[in-house]
Protein backbone atom coordinates (compact mmCIF):
# COMPACT_ATOMS: atom_id res chain seq x y z
CA UNK A 1 0.00 0.00 0.00
CA UNK A 2 2.53 2.41 1.41
CA UNK A 3 4.74 1.82 -2.13
CA UNK A 4 1.82 2.35 -4.53
CA UNK A 5 -0.18 5.31 -2.72
CA UNK A 6 2.76 7.05 -0.77
CA UNK A 7 0.69 10.01 -0.15
CA UNK A 8 -2.71 8.38 0.95
CA UNK A 9 -2.81 7.33 4.33
CA UNK A 10 -5.23 7.08 7.28
CA UNK A 11 -4.77 10.25 8.70
CA UNK A 12 -6.27 11.43 5.16
CA UNK A 13 -9.51 9.08 5.63
CA UNK A 14 -9.77 10.87 9.14
CA UNK A 15 -9.79 13.94 7.52
CA UNK A 16 -12.08 13.10 4.77
CA UNK A 17 -14.72 11.78 7.20
CA UNK A 18 -14.57 14.72 9.87
CA UNK A 19 -14.76 16.99 7.23
CA UNK A 20 -18.00 15.11 5.56
CA UNK A 21 -19.71 14.71 9.11
CA UNK A 22 -18.83 18.71 9.40
CA UNK A 23 -20.31 19.29 5.92
CA UNK A 24 -23.61 17.09 6.95
CA UNK A 25 -23.86 18.55 10.52
CA UNK A 26 -23.76 22.10 8.99
CA UNK A 27 -26.22 21.50 6.30
CA UNK A 28 -28.70 19.95 8.78
CA UNK A 29 -28.29 22.74 11.03
CA UNK A 30 -28.95 25.39 8.18
CA UNK A 31 -32.33 23.90 7.16
CA UNK A 32 -34.48 25.40 10.07
CA UNK A 33 -33.24 28.63 9.56
CA UNK A 34 -33.73 28.69 5.48
CA UNK A 35 -37.16 27.02 6.43
CA UNK A 36 -38.51 29.92 8.50
CA UNK A 37 -38.92 32.23 5.68
CA UNK A 38 -41.46 30.41 4.09
CA UNK A 39 -45.24 31.37 4.91
CA UNK A 40 -45.60 30.43 8.71
CA UNK A 41 -48.63 29.20 10.39
CA UNK A 42 -50.63 32.25 11.01
CA UNK A 43 -50.59 32.73 7.34
CA UNK A 44 -51.11 29.55 6.37
CA UNK A 45 -54.51 29.61 8.77
CA UNK A 46 -55.65 32.57 6.42
CA UNK A 47 -56.33 30.54 3.26
CA UNK A 48 -59.90 30.65 2.43
CA UNK A 49 -62.64 33.58 1.96
CA UNK A 50 -65.88 33.59 1.37
CA UNK A 51 -67.75 35.97 -1.19
CA UNK A 52 -71.33 36.79 -1.07
CA UNK A 53 -71.96 37.51 -4.85
CA UNK A 54 -75.41 38.81 -4.67
CA UNK A 55 -74.10 42.61 -4.84
CA UNK A 56 -72.03 42.15 -8.21
CA UNK A 57 -73.93 43.55 -10.75
CA UNK A 58 -73.70 42.09 -13.96
CA UNK A 59 -70.65 43.74 -16.05
CA UNK A 60 -69.26 44.89 -12.70
CA UNK A 61 -65.56 43.47 -11.26
CA UNK A 62 -65.19 43.20 -7.47
CA UNK A 63 -61.62 42.83 -6.01
CA UNK A 64 -61.68 40.49 -3.11
CA UNK A 65 -58.54 40.13 -0.73
CA UNK A 66 -57.49 36.58 -0.22
CA UNK A 67 -53.77 35.12 1.17
CA UNK A 68 -52.71 38.72 1.03
CA UNK A 69 -53.36 39.06 -2.81
CA UNK A 70 -56.40 40.36 -5.26
CA UNK A 71 -58.92 38.10 -6.45
CA UNK A 72 -61.29 39.62 -9.73
CA UNK A 73 -64.23 38.64 -9.62
CA UNK A 74 -66.46 39.25 -12.84
CA UNK A 75 -69.87 38.98 -13.45
CA UNK A 76 -69.47 38.76 -17.26
CA UNK A 77 -71.72 39.99 -19.61
CA UNK A 78 -73.45 38.03 -22.47
CA UNK A 79 -71.19 39.34 -25.23
CA UNK A 80 -67.76 39.16 -22.95
CA UNK A 81 -68.97 34.95 -22.58
CA UNK A 82 -69.24 35.15 -26.73
CA UNK A 83 -66.21 36.86 -26.80
CA UNK A 84 -64.48 34.51 -24.34
CA UNK A 85 -65.55 31.28 -26.46
CA UNK A 86 -65.31 32.26 -29.61
CA UNK A 87 -61.49 32.82 -29.39
CA UNK A 88 -60.03 29.86 -31.85
CA UNK A 89 -57.46 28.14 -29.31
CA UNK A 90 -54.71 28.47 -31.44
CA UNK A 91 -54.66 32.10 -31.38
CA UNK A 92 -53.97 32.16 -27.68
CA UNK A 93 -50.34 32.23 -26.40
CA UNK A 94 -51.50 29.84 -22.87
CA UNK A 95 -54.34 27.85 -24.74
CA UNK A 96 -56.94 27.15 -22.48
CA UNK A 97 -60.62 27.08 -23.14
CA UNK A 98 -63.19 29.31 -21.36
CA UNK A 99 -65.12 26.58 -20.41
CA UNK A 100 -61.96 24.99 -18.48
CA UNK A 101 -61.91 28.81 -16.57
CA UNK A 102 -65.21 29.12 -14.79
CA UNK A 103 -67.39 26.23 -12.75
CA UNK A 104 -69.78 24.32 -15.04
CA UNK A 105 -73.17 26.23 -15.96
CA UNK A 106 -71.68 29.43 -13.87
CA UNK A 107 -69.92 30.88 -17.95
CA UNK A 108 -71.11 34.54 -15.65
CA UNK A 109 -68.85 34.64 -12.98
CA UNK A 110 -65.19 34.51 -13.64
CA UNK A 111 -62.83 34.26 -10.81
CA UNK A 112 -59.51 34.81 -11.23
CA UNK A 113 -55.97 35.98 -9.61
CA UNK A 114 -55.52 39.55 -9.96
CA UNK A 115 -52.15 39.13 -10.45
CA UNK A 116 -49.98 39.84 -13.92
CA UNK A 117 -48.14 36.94 -14.42
CA UNK A 118 -45.46 38.67 -15.72
CA UNK A 119 -44.34 40.64 -12.34
CA UNK A 120 -47.14 40.55 -10.26
CA UNK A 121 -48.68 43.65 -10.95
CA UNK A 122 -52.27 44.13 -10.62
CA UNK A 123 -53.82 44.68 -13.97
CA UNK A 124 -57.10 46.85 -14.44
CA UNK A 125 -60.01 45.87 -15.57
CA UNK A 126 -62.19 46.21 -18.93
CA UNK A 127 -59.26 47.64 -20.30
CA UNK A 128 -56.89 46.54 -23.22
CA UNK A 129 -57.22 45.85 -26.64
CA UNK A 130 -59.16 42.93 -25.42
CA UNK A 131 -61.47 44.75 -22.74
CA UNK A 132 -60.55 41.86 -20.29
CA UNK A 133 -57.71 43.36 -18.31
CA UNK A 134 -54.44 45.57 -18.98
CA UNK A 135 -51.58 45.54 -16.60
CA UNK A 136 -49.68 49.22 -16.92
CA UNK A 137 -46.62 47.92 -15.48
CA UNK A 138 -45.65 46.47 -18.55
CA UNK A 139 -48.17 46.00 -21.11
CA UNK A 140 -49.76 42.65 -20.81
CA UNK A 141 -53.29 42.52 -22.33
CA UNK A 142 -55.90 40.06 -21.07
CA UNK A 143 -59.28 38.75 -22.63
CA UNK A 144 -62.37 38.26 -20.87
CA UNK A 145 -61.79 34.87 -19.72
CA UNK A 146 -57.99 37.01 -17.94
CA UNK A 147 -56.74 35.24 -20.79
CA UNK A 148 -52.89 36.30 -21.71
CA UNK A 149 -53.71 37.60 -25.43
CA UNK A 150 -50.64 40.17 -26.28
CA UNK A 151 -47.66 41.67 -24.34
CA UNK A 152 -44.88 39.90 -21.89
CA UNK A 153 -46.79 37.68 -19.89
CA UNK A 154 -46.12 34.56 -20.18
CA UNK A 155 -49.48 32.67 -18.69
CA UNK A 156 -53.39 33.64 -17.88
CA UNK A 157 -54.38 35.11 -15.00
CA UNK A 158 -54.50 32.27 -12.68
CA UNK A 159 -57.78 30.62 -11.20
CA UNK A 160 -58.04 30.49 -7.84
CA UNK A 161 -59.00 27.01 -6.24
CA UNK A 162 -63.14 28.06 -5.37
CA UNK A 163 -66.24 26.57 -4.97
CA UNK A 164 -69.94 27.29 -5.11
CA UNK A 165 -71.30 26.66 -1.49
CA UNK A 166 -74.76 28.34 -2.69
CA UNK A 167 -75.95 30.00 -5.77
CA UNK A 168 -74.88 33.18 -4.49
CA UNK A 169 -71.78 32.44 -2.38
CA UNK A 170 -68.09 31.12 -3.29
CA UNK A 171 -65.52 30.19 -0.86
CA UNK A 172 -61.88 31.03 -2.33
CA UNK A 173 -59.40 28.63 -0.97
CA UNK B 1 9.05 52.77 3.33
CA UNK B 2 9.43 55.04 5.77
CA UNK B 3 9.15 53.82 9.91
CA UNK B 4 6.86 55.71 12.18
CA UNK B 5 8.58 56.69 14.42
CA UNK B 6 6.75 56.64 17.81
CA UNK B 7 8.10 59.01 20.90
CA UNK B 8 5.35 58.62 22.76
CA UNK B 9 5.95 55.63 25.44
CA UNK B 10 2.34 54.75 26.03
CA UNK B 11 2.06 54.18 21.76
CA UNK B 12 5.38 52.43 21.68
CA UNK B 13 3.94 49.80 24.00
CA UNK B 14 0.72 49.58 22.09
CA UNK B 15 2.73 49.14 18.63
CA UNK B 16 4.76 46.63 19.65
CA UNK B 17 1.70 44.34 20.64
CA UNK B 18 -0.72 45.27 18.00
CA UNK B 19 1.45 47.02 15.14
CA UNK B 20 -2.24 49.54 13.63
CA UNK B 21 -0.52 52.54 13.87
CA UNK B 22 2.26 51.65 11.46
CA UNK B 23 0.14 49.95 9.21
CA UNK B 24 -2.47 53.01 9.05
CA UNK B 25 0.75 55.18 8.20
CA UNK B 26 1.98 53.10 5.68
CA UNK B 27 -1.53 52.74 4.17
CA UNK B 28 -2.71 56.02 4.13
CA UNK B 29 0.23 58.22 4.42
CA UNK B 30 3.93 57.18 3.14
CA UNK B 31 1.81 54.76 0.43
CA UNK B 32 3.08 55.87 -2.59
CA UNK B 33 0.59 56.95 -5.23
CA UNK B 34 1.16 57.53 -8.81
CA UNK B 35 1.65 61.34 -9.45
CA UNK B 36 -0.51 61.79 -12.36
CA UNK B 37 -3.62 60.74 -10.69
CA UNK B 38 -6.91 63.23 -11.78
CA UNK B 39 -10.17 64.09 -10.07
CA UNK B 40 -11.50 60.99 -11.62
CA UNK B 41 -9.60 58.85 -9.17
CA UNK B 42 -11.37 61.04 -5.86
CA UNK B 43 -14.41 58.81 -5.69
CA UNK B 44 -12.91 56.18 -4.30
CA UNK B 45 -12.03 58.25 -1.06
CA UNK B 46 -15.81 59.91 -1.71
CA UNK B 47 -17.06 56.48 -2.05
CA UNK B 48 -16.15 55.30 1.65
CA UNK B 49 -17.00 58.86 3.08
CA UNK B 50 -20.98 57.99 1.26
CA UNK B 51 -20.71 54.35 3.16
CA UNK B 52 -19.87 55.90 6.31
CA UNK B 53 -22.87 58.54 5.83
CA UNK B 54 -25.23 55.70 4.98
CA UNK B 55 -23.90 53.60 7.55
CA UNK B 56 -24.78 56.39 10.54
CA UNK B 57 -27.81 57.71 8.93
CA UNK B 58 -29.24 54.33 8.91
CA UNK B 59 -28.20 53.52 12.81
CA UNK B 60 -29.88 56.43 13.85
CA UNK B 61 -32.96 56.00 11.53
CA UNK B 62 -33.58 52.79 13.29
CA UNK B 63 -33.77 54.10 16.28
CA UNK B 64 -37.23 55.73 15.67
CA UNK B 65 -38.32 53.40 12.58
CA UNK B 66 -40.53 50.63 12.91
CA UNK B 67 -40.97 47.61 10.14
CA UNK B 68 -44.04 46.53 10.31
CA UNK B 69 -46.71 46.97 7.65
CA UNK B 70 -49.21 48.68 10.24
CA UNK B 71 -46.56 50.94 11.63
CA UNK B 72 -44.07 51.72 8.79
CA UNK B 73 -45.25 54.68 6.62
CA UNK B 74 -46.02 56.46 9.88
CA UNK B 75 -43.18 56.16 11.39
CA UNK B 76 -41.14 57.43 8.30
CA UNK B 77 -44.01 60.27 8.91
CA UNK B 78 -42.54 60.60 12.39
CA UNK B 79 -39.41 60.73 11.76
CA UNK B 80 -39.74 63.42 8.96
CA UNK B 81 -42.72 65.50 11.51
CA UNK B 82 -41.29 65.10 14.91
CA UNK B 83 -38.11 63.61 15.67
CA UNK B 84 -35.35 66.19 15.99
CA UNK B 85 -33.80 66.40 12.86
CA UNK B 86 -35.03 63.87 11.38
CA UNK B 87 -36.03 64.91 8.25
CA UNK B 88 -32.24 65.87 7.85
CA UNK B 89 -30.99 62.24 8.71
CA UNK B 90 -33.96 61.12 6.60
CA UNK B 91 -33.00 63.33 3.48
CA UNK B 92 -29.07 62.71 3.76
CA UNK B 93 -29.88 59.26 4.17
CA UNK B 94 -32.09 58.89 0.78
CA UNK B 95 -30.83 60.97 -1.11
CA UNK B 96 -27.31 59.76 0.19
CA UNK B 97 -28.03 56.28 -2.01
CA UNK B 98 -28.68 58.37 -5.05
CA UNK B 99 -25.09 60.38 -4.14
CA UNK B 100 -23.63 56.89 -3.72
CA UNK B 101 -25.04 55.66 -7.31
CA UNK B 102 -23.70 58.91 -9.20
CA UNK B 103 -19.85 58.08 -7.30
CA UNK B 104 -19.58 54.40 -7.95
CA UNK B 105 -21.15 54.93 -11.47
CA UNK B 106 -18.26 57.68 -12.51
CA UNK B 107 -15.49 54.86 -10.22
CA UNK B 108 -17.11 52.02 -12.59
CA UNK B 109 -16.67 54.32 -16.11
CA UNK B 110 -13.34 55.41 -14.61
CA UNK B 111 -12.44 51.93 -14.17
CA UNK B 112 -13.53 51.09 -17.82
CA UNK B 113 -11.70 54.15 -19.78
CA UNK B 114 -7.98 53.86 -17.80
CA UNK B 115 -8.06 50.07 -18.18
CA UNK B 116 -8.06 49.76 -14.73
CA UNK B 117 -9.37 46.24 -14.25
CA UNK B 118 -6.64 44.74 -16.04
CA UNK B 119 -3.72 42.32 -14.96
CA UNK B 120 -3.00 42.73 -12.71
CA UNK B 121 -6.18 44.14 -11.12
CA UNK B 122 -8.95 41.36 -12.16
CA UNK B 123 -9.48 40.58 -8.61
CA UNK B 124 -9.79 44.22 -7.62
CA UNK B 125 -12.17 44.84 -10.49
CA UNK B 126 -13.98 41.64 -9.52
CA UNK B 127 -14.45 42.88 -6.12
CA UNK B 128 -15.79 46.08 -7.47
CA UNK B 129 -18.88 44.11 -9.29
CA UNK B 130 -19.80 42.14 -5.94
CA UNK B 131 -20.26 45.60 -4.24
CA UNK B 132 -22.28 47.11 -6.50
CA UNK B 133 -24.15 44.20 -6.62
CA UNK B 134 -24.45 44.13 -2.93
CA UNK B 135 -24.85 48.14 -3.09
CA UNK B 136 -28.12 47.40 -5.45
CA UNK B 137 -29.65 44.61 -3.01
CA UNK B 138 -29.30 47.09 -0.02
CA UNK B 139 -30.58 50.25 -2.37
CA UNK B 140 -33.44 48.13 -3.21
CA UNK B 141 -34.35 47.00 0.45
CA UNK B 142 -34.04 50.33 1.55
CA UNK B 143 -36.26 51.63 -0.91
CA UNK B 144 -39.07 49.02 0.40
CA UNK B 145 -38.91 50.21 4.08
CA UNK B 146 -40.85 53.45 3.92
CA UNK B 147 -44.16 50.96 2.80
CA UNK B 148 -45.26 53.61 -0.31
CA UNK B 149 -46.99 52.41 -2.85
CA UNK B 150 -43.63 52.40 -4.92
CA UNK B 151 -41.48 50.80 -2.20
CA UNK B 152 -44.76 47.97 -2.08
CA UNK B 153 -45.10 47.60 -6.04
CA UNK B 154 -41.25 47.60 -6.33
CA UNK B 155 -40.68 44.92 -3.90
CA UNK B 156 -43.25 42.94 -5.81
CA UNK B 157 -42.39 43.12 -9.10
CA UNK B 158 -38.36 42.71 -8.28
CA UNK B 159 -38.91 39.82 -6.02
CA UNK B 160 -41.71 38.12 -8.71
CA UNK B 161 -38.23 38.30 -10.77
CA UNK B 162 -37.06 34.94 -9.44
CA UNK B 163 -40.60 33.22 -10.51
CA UNK B 164 -38.88 33.22 -14.02
CA UNK B 165 -36.60 30.18 -12.72
CA UNK B 166 -38.02 27.31 -14.30
CA UNK B 167 -39.41 24.97 -11.59
CA UNK B 168 -39.09 26.05 -8.37
CA UNK B 169 -39.44 29.56 -9.25
CA UNK B 170 -42.62 30.34 -7.72
CA UNK B 171 -41.38 28.42 -4.73
CA UNK B 172 -38.47 30.47 -4.52
CA UNK B 173 -40.64 33.58 -4.89
CA UNK B 174 -42.99 32.34 -1.78
CA UNK B 175 -39.89 31.55 0.34
CA UNK B 176 -38.70 35.18 -0.47
CA UNK B 177 -41.89 36.51 0.48
CA UNK B 178 -42.78 34.43 3.58
CA UNK B 179 -46.33 34.50 2.26
CA UNK B 180 -48.37 34.32 -1.12
CA UNK B 181 -47.60 38.17 -1.02
CA UNK B 182 -45.01 40.81 -0.49
CA UNK B 183 -46.80 41.01 3.32
CA UNK B 184 -45.19 41.84 7.02
CA UNK B 185 -42.75 38.55 6.72
CA UNK B 186 -41.17 40.46 3.58
CA UNK B 187 -41.26 43.98 5.50
CA UNK B 188 -39.51 42.54 8.34
CA UNK B 189 -36.93 40.42 6.84
CA UNK B 190 -36.03 42.92 4.34
CA UNK B 191 -35.48 45.06 7.05
CA UNK B 192 -33.38 42.90 8.58
CA UNK B 193 -30.91 42.53 5.35
CA UNK B 194 -31.03 46.08 4.72
CA UNK B 195 -29.65 46.39 8.16
CA UNK B 196 -26.85 43.89 7.36
CA UNK B 197 -25.78 44.56 3.93
CA UNK B 198 -24.05 47.34 4.32
CA UNK B 199 -21.36 45.88 6.83
CA UNK B 200 -20.87 43.09 4.53
CA UNK B 201 -20.14 45.97 1.77
CA UNK B 202 -17.28 47.21 4.34
CA UNK B 203 -16.10 44.21 4.74
CA UNK B 204 -15.74 43.79 0.84
CA UNK B 205 -14.69 47.43 0.32
CA UNK B 206 -12.14 46.43 2.92
CA UNK B 207 -10.74 43.59 0.70
CA UNK B 208 -11.04 45.94 -1.98
CA UNK B 209 -8.64 48.70 -0.77
CA UNK B 210 -6.35 45.79 0.23
CA UNK B 211 -6.19 44.10 -3.38
CA UNK B 212 -6.21 48.03 -4.27
CA UNK B 213 -2.54 48.45 -1.88
CA UNK B 214 -1.01 45.23 -2.77
CA UNK B 215 -1.29 45.98 -6.58
CA UNK B 216 -0.85 49.43 -6.48
CA UNK B 217 -2.89 52.24 -7.82
CA UNK B 218 -3.85 52.25 -11.80
CA UNK B 219 -3.25 56.09 -13.13
CA UNK B 220 -4.66 57.93 -16.02
CA UNK B 221 -1.13 56.76 -18.48
CA UNK B 222 -2.16 52.97 -17.36
CA UNK B 223 1.67 52.87 -17.35
CA UNK B 224 3.04 50.85 -14.44
CA UNK B 225 5.01 52.55 -11.50
CA UNK B 226 9.28 52.22 -12.33
CA UNK B 227 10.77 54.12 -9.50
CA UNK B 228 10.10 56.47 -6.96
CA UNK B 229 10.28 59.36 -9.47
CA UNK B 230 6.68 57.79 -11.08
CA UNK B 231 4.73 58.71 -7.40
CA UNK B 232 4.16 60.76 -4.53
CA UNK B 233 3.43 59.87 -1.02
CA UNK B 234 -0.54 59.66 -0.11
CA UNK B 235 -0.77 62.32 2.58
CA UNK B 236 -0.66 65.03 1.90
CA UNK B 237 -0.24 64.82 -1.86
CA UNK B 238 -3.23 62.18 -2.71
CA UNK B 239 -5.00 62.87 0.86
CA UNK B 240 -5.84 66.88 0.26
CA UNK B 241 -7.05 66.06 -3.75
CA UNK B 242 -8.88 63.65 -2.18
CA UNK B 243 -10.29 66.31 0.14
CA UNK B 244 -10.98 68.82 -2.08
CA UNK B 245 -12.90 66.86 -4.65
CA UNK B 246 -14.84 65.44 -1.37
CA UNK B 247 -15.59 68.87 -0.68
CA UNK B 248 -17.25 70.00 -3.83
CA UNK B 249 -18.75 66.17 -3.93
CA UNK B 250 -20.39 67.07 -0.46
CA UNK B 251 -21.43 70.76 -1.56
CA UNK B 252 -23.62 69.38 -4.51
CA UNK B 253 -25.14 66.18 -2.13
CA UNK B 254 -25.99 69.27 0.45
CA UNK B 255 -27.70 71.05 -2.62
CA UNK B 256 -29.82 68.13 -3.20
CA UNK B 257 -31.05 67.51 0.59
CA UNK B 258 -31.19 71.16 1.35
CA UNK B 259 -33.28 72.29 -2.19
CA UNK B 260 -34.43 69.24 -3.91
CA UNK B 261 -34.67 66.31 -1.81
CA UNK B 262 -37.41 64.75 -3.20
CA UNK B 263 -36.42 65.59 -6.52
CA UNK B 264 -34.55 61.92 -7.17
CA UNK B 265 -37.54 60.19 -5.72
CA UNK B 266 -40.81 59.22 -6.96
CA UNK B 267 -44.33 61.41 -5.45
CA UNK B 268 -46.28 57.88 -5.42
CA UNK B 269 -44.17 56.59 -2.49
CA UNK B 270 -45.76 59.45 -0.34
CA UNK B 271 -49.00 56.97 -0.50
CA UNK B 272 -49.12 53.77 1.69
CA UNK B 273 -48.66 50.75 0.54
CA UNK B 274 -51.86 49.36 -1.41
CA UNK B 275 -52.15 45.46 -2.01
CA UNK B 276 -54.87 46.02 -4.44
CA UNK B 277 -54.11 49.01 -6.26
CA UNK B 278 -50.90 48.97 -8.94
CA UNK B 279 -49.72 52.48 -9.39
CA UNK B 280 -50.30 53.37 -13.51
CA UNK B 281 -46.49 53.64 -13.80
CA UNK B 282 -44.00 51.89 -11.88
CA UNK B 283 -40.69 53.01 -12.07
CA UNK B 284 -37.39 52.13 -9.46
CA UNK B 285 -35.14 54.67 -8.41
CA UNK B 286 -33.11 56.63 -11.53
CA UNK B 287 -29.79 54.23 -10.63
CA UNK B 288 -31.37 51.21 -11.32
CA UNK B 289 -33.38 52.29 -15.01
CA UNK B 290 -30.79 50.99 -17.06
CA UNK B 291 -30.96 47.50 -15.60
CA UNK B 292 -34.95 47.85 -15.74
CA UNK B 293 -35.19 49.19 -19.06
CA UNK B 294 -33.05 45.82 -20.30
CA UNK B 295 -35.54 43.76 -18.69
CA UNK B 296 -38.29 45.04 -20.44
CA UNK B 297 -36.57 45.08 -23.61
CA UNK B 298 -36.81 41.00 -23.75
CA UNK B 299 -39.88 40.17 -25.12
CA UNK B 300 -39.82 36.47 -22.93
CA UNK B 301 -39.76 36.90 -18.78
CA UNK B 302 -37.12 34.41 -18.21
CA UNK B 303 -35.30 35.93 -21.35
CA UNK B 304 -36.22 39.59 -19.78
CA UNK B 305 -34.25 38.46 -16.47
CA UNK B 306 -31.60 36.68 -17.71
CA UNK B 307 -30.35 39.32 -19.87
CA UNK B 308 -30.93 41.99 -17.09
CA UNK B 309 -28.43 39.82 -14.38
CA UNK B 310 -26.27 39.13 -17.30
CA UNK B 311 -25.63 42.70 -18.34
CA UNK B 312 -23.88 43.03 -15.00
CA UNK B 313 -22.32 40.03 -14.62
CA UNK B 314 -20.84 40.60 -17.92
CA UNK B 315 -18.61 43.02 -16.25
CA UNK B 316 -17.16 40.89 -14.21
CA UNK B 317 -15.48 38.66 -17.50
CA UNK B 318 -14.08 42.82 -18.32
CA UNK B 319 -10.45 42.28 -17.71
CA UNK B 320 -10.46 39.14 -19.99
CA UNK B 321 -12.93 40.23 -22.77
CA UNK B 322 -10.43 42.95 -23.39
CA UNK B 323 -7.54 41.63 -26.06
CA UNK B 324 -5.84 45.17 -25.86
CA UNK B 325 -2.10 45.32 -24.67
CA UNK B 326 -2.77 48.89 -23.63
CA UNK B 327 -4.78 49.97 -20.69
CA UNK B 328 -5.71 53.35 -20.74
CA UNK B 329 -7.80 55.34 -23.47
CA UNK B 330 -5.73 58.08 -23.69
CA UNK B 331 -3.60 55.57 -26.19
CA UNK B 332 -6.38 54.08 -27.49
CA UNK B 333 -8.47 55.90 -30.37
CA UNK B 334 -10.49 53.60 -31.45
CA UNK B 335 -11.64 52.23 -27.97
CA UNK B 336 -11.71 55.85 -26.85
CA UNK B 337 -14.67 56.03 -29.18
CA UNK B 338 -16.47 53.18 -28.39
CA UNK B 339 -15.97 53.83 -24.52
CA UNK B 340 -18.34 57.16 -25.07
CA UNK B 341 -20.69 55.36 -27.29
CA UNK B 342 -21.32 53.48 -24.31
CA UNK B 343 -21.81 56.20 -21.71
CA UNK B 344 -24.55 57.08 -24.04
CA UNK B 345 -25.82 53.75 -24.47
CA UNK B 346 -26.08 53.36 -20.95
CA UNK B 347 -27.54 56.97 -20.50
CA UNK B 348 -30.22 55.98 -23.36
CA UNK B 349 -31.12 52.53 -21.46
CA UNK B 350 -31.69 54.84 -17.94
CA UNK B 351 -33.93 57.22 -19.86
CA UNK B 352 -36.24 54.66 -21.50
CA UNK B 353 -36.29 52.39 -18.25
CA UNK B 354 -38.33 55.32 -16.92
CA UNK B 355 -40.61 55.43 -19.86
CA UNK B 356 -43.92 53.40 -20.76
CA UNK B 357 -43.06 50.22 -22.29
CA UNK B 358 -44.77 50.72 -25.50
CA UNK B 359 -43.85 51.49 -29.23
CA UNK B 360 -40.86 53.44 -30.15
CA UNK B 361 -39.60 53.29 -26.59
CA UNK B 362 -39.23 49.67 -26.91
CA UNK B 363 -37.82 49.12 -29.98
CA UNK B 364 -35.07 52.16 -28.62
CA UNK B 365 -34.73 50.21 -25.26
CA UNK B 366 -34.06 46.76 -27.94
CA UNK B 367 -31.36 48.15 -29.81
CA UNK B 368 -29.31 49.83 -26.93
CA UNK B 369 -29.86 46.45 -24.96
CA UNK B 370 -27.84 44.76 -28.21
CA UNK B 371 -25.77 47.11 -28.54
CA UNK B 372 -24.47 47.15 -24.69
CA UNK B 373 -23.38 43.38 -25.04
CA UNK B 374 -22.25 44.03 -28.36
CA UNK B 375 -19.63 46.40 -26.57
CA UNK B 376 -18.62 43.71 -24.20
CA UNK B 377 -18.95 40.46 -26.17
CA UNK B 378 -18.15 41.74 -29.75
CA UNK B 379 -16.17 44.96 -29.61
CA UNK B 380 -14.14 45.06 -26.86
CA UNK B 381 -13.03 41.76 -27.65
CA UNK B 382 -11.93 42.46 -31.60
CA UNK B 383 -10.46 46.00 -30.97
CA UNK B 384 -7.11 44.71 -29.19
CA UNK B 385 -6.46 43.22 -32.97
CA UNK B 386 -7.83 46.27 -34.94
CA UNK B 387 -7.08 48.84 -32.90
CA UNK B 388 -3.25 51.09 -33.41
CA UNK B 389 -2.24 52.11 -29.71
CA UNK B 390 -0.31 55.21 -30.15
CA UNK B 391 2.90 55.85 -28.76
CA UNK B 392 2.81 54.67 -24.59
CA UNK B 393 5.22 57.04 -22.39
CA UNK B 394 8.20 55.60 -21.26
CA UNK B 395 7.26 56.59 -17.31
CA UNK B 396 4.25 57.97 -15.34
CA UNK B 397 7.33 60.72 -14.81
CA UNK B 398 7.75 61.40 -18.39
CA UNK B 399 4.14 62.22 -19.47
CA UNK B 400 3.32 64.46 -16.58
CA UNK B 401 7.12 66.43 -16.89
CA UNK B 402 6.66 66.23 -20.74
CA UNK B 403 10.49 66.40 -21.32
CA UNK B 404 11.12 69.34 -18.99
CA UNK B 405 14.79 68.32 -17.49
CA UNK B 406 14.65 69.21 -13.70
CA UNK B 407 12.03 68.84 -11.37
CA UNK B 408 12.45 69.50 -7.83
CA UNK B 409 9.45 66.97 -6.38
CA UNK B 410 10.64 63.42 -7.82
CA UNK B 411 13.80 63.99 -5.43
CA UNK B 412 11.64 64.94 -2.25
CA UNK B 413 9.28 62.30 -2.82
CA UNK B 414 11.77 59.70 -3.48
CA UNK B 415 13.65 61.35 -0.21
CA UNK B 416 10.52 60.63 2.02
CA UNK B 417 11.00 56.73 1.54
Amino acid sequence: MAATHPETTRRDFLYIATGAFGAIGAAAAVWPLIHQMNPDKSVLALTSTEVDLTPITEGQIVTIKWRGKPVFVSHRSKKEIEEAKAVKLSDLPDPQADDARVKKGKDQWLVVIGVCTHLGCVPIGHQGDYTGWFCPCHGSHYDTSGRIRKGPAPTNLEVPPYEFVSDTSIRIG
Amino acid sequence: MSELNLKNPVLRWFEARLPIMSFMHHSFVTYPTPRNLNYWWTFGGILTVMLIIQIITGIVLVMHYTPTTADAFNSVEHIMRDVNYGWLIRYVHSNGASMFFIAVYIHIFRGLYYGSYKDPREVLWILGVIILLLMMATAFMGYVLPWGQMSFWGATVITNLFSAIPGVGQAVVTWLWGGYSVDNPTLQRFFALHYLLPFVIFGVVILHIWALHHVGQNNPTGIDVKSNKDTVPFTPYAATKDNFALILFLMFFAYFVFYIPNYLGHADNYIPANPLQTPVHIVPEWYLLPFYAILRAIPSKLGGVVAMFASILVLVFVPWLDTSKVRSARYRPMYKQFFWILVICCIGLGYLGAKPAEGVYVIAARILTFYYFLHFLVILPLLGYLEKPKNVPPSIADSVLKGRESDPMPARAGARR
